[in-house]
């Protein structure tokens, strides 16, 4: 009721995958689990989505990618962050990702990545298992 | 007195133009944080400055790729603008899904621009507070003006607009039934009134109609009203608007009238929520709300008698 601490997430799309439907069922999921979430569409640029990241002061940022190029985009926002002194948000990844590619984004520091078929439980889940 | 001296770093670091520290203190207030008052207290001294404009109207109006509009013409001109983006937090969930930021891409891309989202949280009267309290920061960081956008639905999104300098209503053609459609309470705030998509049909009919109802306020001030016709999406007509919003700007500086209105109401709202929430620790301390609430449940007790007497403790005298 009264202004109880909210986590906000940022929900993005880097690069010029077109498919949202992913995206916007997990913002809408992780809103009905009490976050507070920024969408912000179609077709981002890397360093707007960590500037979105950091002016929305969000603790989790989610990014999801169909396009195959996860690696390289997910990179770009990494570096952004660290540029940032914003390494402290939790990186999350979903979408279509290869096996053999999940652990090199962990090894850049993304804290997990949730491939199609992955519930919005699992991900509200593993969020507030890192934050608490 | 650590959290003390984090939050003094942080007003530190946002006046030497940290947009992270800004982001952080606007978080950090947001959620009432263990020493929120005494930052404030800083802050509101090192605020004043800034232009606010309150942007309000029904869903669909396309409200927000107005305020894209707005603040890509104002930064252009050399603004440095800030954008609050107010949703409605589910009162299920307690969650939020913030959409606006989704309109405004090309306005956040631009450097000197900080748009920040922000969920009602189930203000109840205090999402004016919750505003007065970002405007604040960001008009210490230096923003010249701040655009507030709110979702026109509930009276408390209506009322938000009331604390800026300049309050704009924007409507829409095809909204059947005209402006009677429009919830009553958002016609009289507005300052200027925006008609926006005017290339649909229909837009004409919308002015007229805005305007025969103005003339029905029989106020003075009332008729002189203007009515913008925009296209926001297109582009035409927001440099109207600015020139506009520039011109009301300056003939509605501040009436002492609504300045004091603002102070008052900024006062109690903070006054009644700070002892609600002392009050509330204090209580919840000795089990003593639980133990209440569950006496009411079972009619031992009425809600009526359980105020007078946490009244009456309170304030030391013997109840009512």
């Amino acid at each position: 009721m009264e202004t109880e601490k909210k986590t906000r997430v940022l929900i993005a799309k880097p690069g010029l995958d077109g498919h949202e439907r992913g995206a916007r069922v997990i913002a809408y999921g992780l809103g009905d689990q009490g976050y507070e979430v920024i969408y912000t569409g179609l077709r981002q640029k890397p360093e707007d989505i960590v500037k979105a990241a950091v002016q929305e002061d969000v603790k989790v940022l989610g990014l999801s990618i169909l396009s195959g190029a996860h690696l390289a985009l997910t990179k770009k926002v990494m570096d952004k962050l660290a540029a940032e002194n914003a390494k402290d948000i939790l990186v999350i990844v979903g979408g279509v990702i290869p096996e053999q590619d999940i652990s090199k984004l962990k090894g850049m520091g993304v804290a997990e990545v949730f491939t199609s078929g992955a519930s919005i439980k699992e991900v509200g889940a593993f969020i507030s298992s890192q934050l608490s | 007195m650590e959290k003390q001296e984090e939050w003094e770093g942080l007003i530190k670091a946002m006046q030497e133009g940290s947009v992270r520290a800004m982001a952080r203190l606007i978080s950090r207030v947001e959620n009432r944080e263990s020493g929120w008052l005494e930052a404030m207290k800083s802050i509101h001294y090192k605020s004043g400055r800034a232009r606010v404009i309150g942007i309000t109207g029904p869903p669909g109006a396309g409200k927000s790729t107005l305020v894209d509009r707005l603040t890509r013409d104002l930064a252009d001109e050399g603004f440095k603008v800030g954008v609050i983006a107010v949703d409605p937090s589910s009162p299920f969930s307690g969650g939020a899904l913030l959409g606006d930021r989704l309109r405004m891409k090309e306005g956040s891309a631009i450097e000197g621009v900080f748009v920040r989202s922000m969920a009602t949280r189930g203000a109840l009267g205090g999402l004016n507070q919750a505003a007065r309290d970002v405007v604040k920061i960001m008009d210490a960081f230096g923003k010249d003006i701040i655009l507030i956008e709110t979702v026109g639905v509930g009276q408390d999104e209506i009322d938000v607009v009331k604390t800026a300098d300049l309050a704009l209503v924007v409507c829409v053609p095809g909204m059947g039934d005209g402006i009677q459609a429009i919830k009553a309470g958002i016609m009289e705030i507005a300052d200027i009134f925006v008609v926006n998509k005017a290339d649909m049909d229909g837009a004409d009919q919308v002015v007229s109609d805005i305007a025969a109802m103005l003339e029905m306020g029989a106020e003075d001030s009332t008729s002189r009203t203007p009515i913008v016709k925009t296209s926001a999406a297109k582009g035409t007509g927001t440099q109207e608007l600015i020139a506009v919003i520039k011109e009301r700007l300056e003939t509605s500086k501040k009436d002492p009238a609504w300045l004091e209105g603002q102070v008052k109401e900024e006062i109690l709202v903070l006054l009644e929520k700070e002892i609600a929430r002392h009050l509330r620790k204090q209580w919840n301390k000795e089990g003593g709300f639980d133990k209440a609430v569950k006496q009411v449940v079972k009619r031992e007790r009425d809600p009526y008698s359980i105020v007078q007497e946490m009244t009456a403790r309170f304030v030391g005298e013997s109840p009512a």
